[in-house]
């Protein structure tokens, strides 16, 4: 099993910073997954993008043993 | 250098910071709570953010505006937390030896840290609703 860091919209959503799902070889698994097990937040996860080890990460990465992997909807800082 | 805060961004100070005897150009953009967001009244904003990774993409915007510009210093540095109407958000200063090197900086930096950082604001509506802003996702 491996944990997603949640933030903004998507956490208040879920109610909690970080779920936990079943071991992905790439994002775009990671991405499919979350979107099969929330129908609800498919929407946003689409329009969301990773981050393994702090680095955006397109779907074809390799998610590394251990790696912090992060789901990040579109940024609005500033 | 860059920096998260949760406490007031001291502009000032962030400016005095920048100032050099080698550049002839300070330029400081400061990001601030609005009030109005097409038609709707905006009370107060709360800013959240993947602090490490926030970290990590500002620094990346700084050494990439060094490398562009000749940038004798420059500071980006972001509010979190809850922040009222006309508070400081975001400030980036720069200095420059010239004032339209020290302009293009600036801009580019702030430009960046909008497009790119991992920070999240929540509007709090004057009806007492609130919302994540995630353009593109409404």
């Amino acid at each position: 099993m491996m944990t997603v860091l949640l933030f903004a919209r998507i956490r208040d959503q879920l109610g909690t910073d970080r779920i936990t799902v079943a071991d992905a070889a790439t994002v775009g698994e990671v991405r499919l997954g979350l979107m099969k097990q929330y129908p609800q937040l498919a929407g946003i996860v689409e329009k969301s993008v990773f981050a393994v080890n702090n680095e955006f990460a397109d779907d074809d990465v390799a998610i590394p043993h251990g790696a912090e992997v992060a789901l990040l909807p579109p940024v609005s800082g500033g | 250098m860059i920096r998260l805060t949760r406490d007031l961004i001291d502009y000032h100070a962030l400016t005095e910071t920048v100032r050099r005897g080698d550049c002839g150009a300070v330029v400081v953009f400061l990001g601030t709570v609005r009030d109005l967001t097409g038609e709707r009244v905006t009370v107060a904003l709360d800013y959240d953010a993947y602090p490490a990774m926030a970290e990590k993409k500002m620094a990346e915007i700084e050494a990439e505006t060094r490398r562009r510009w000749p940038v004798g210093d420059i500071i980006l540095e972001h509010r979190l937390g809850h922040l009222e109407i006309g508070d400081v958000s975001v400030a980036v200063a720069v200095s420059c030896p010239h004032r339209g090197e020290a302009f293009e900086a600036c801009r580019y930096a702030i430009d960046r840290l909008k497009e790119l950082v991992p920070i999240w604001k929540k509007e709090n509506w004057a009806d007492g609703t609130t919302e994540w802003v995630h353009p593109g996702a409404e």
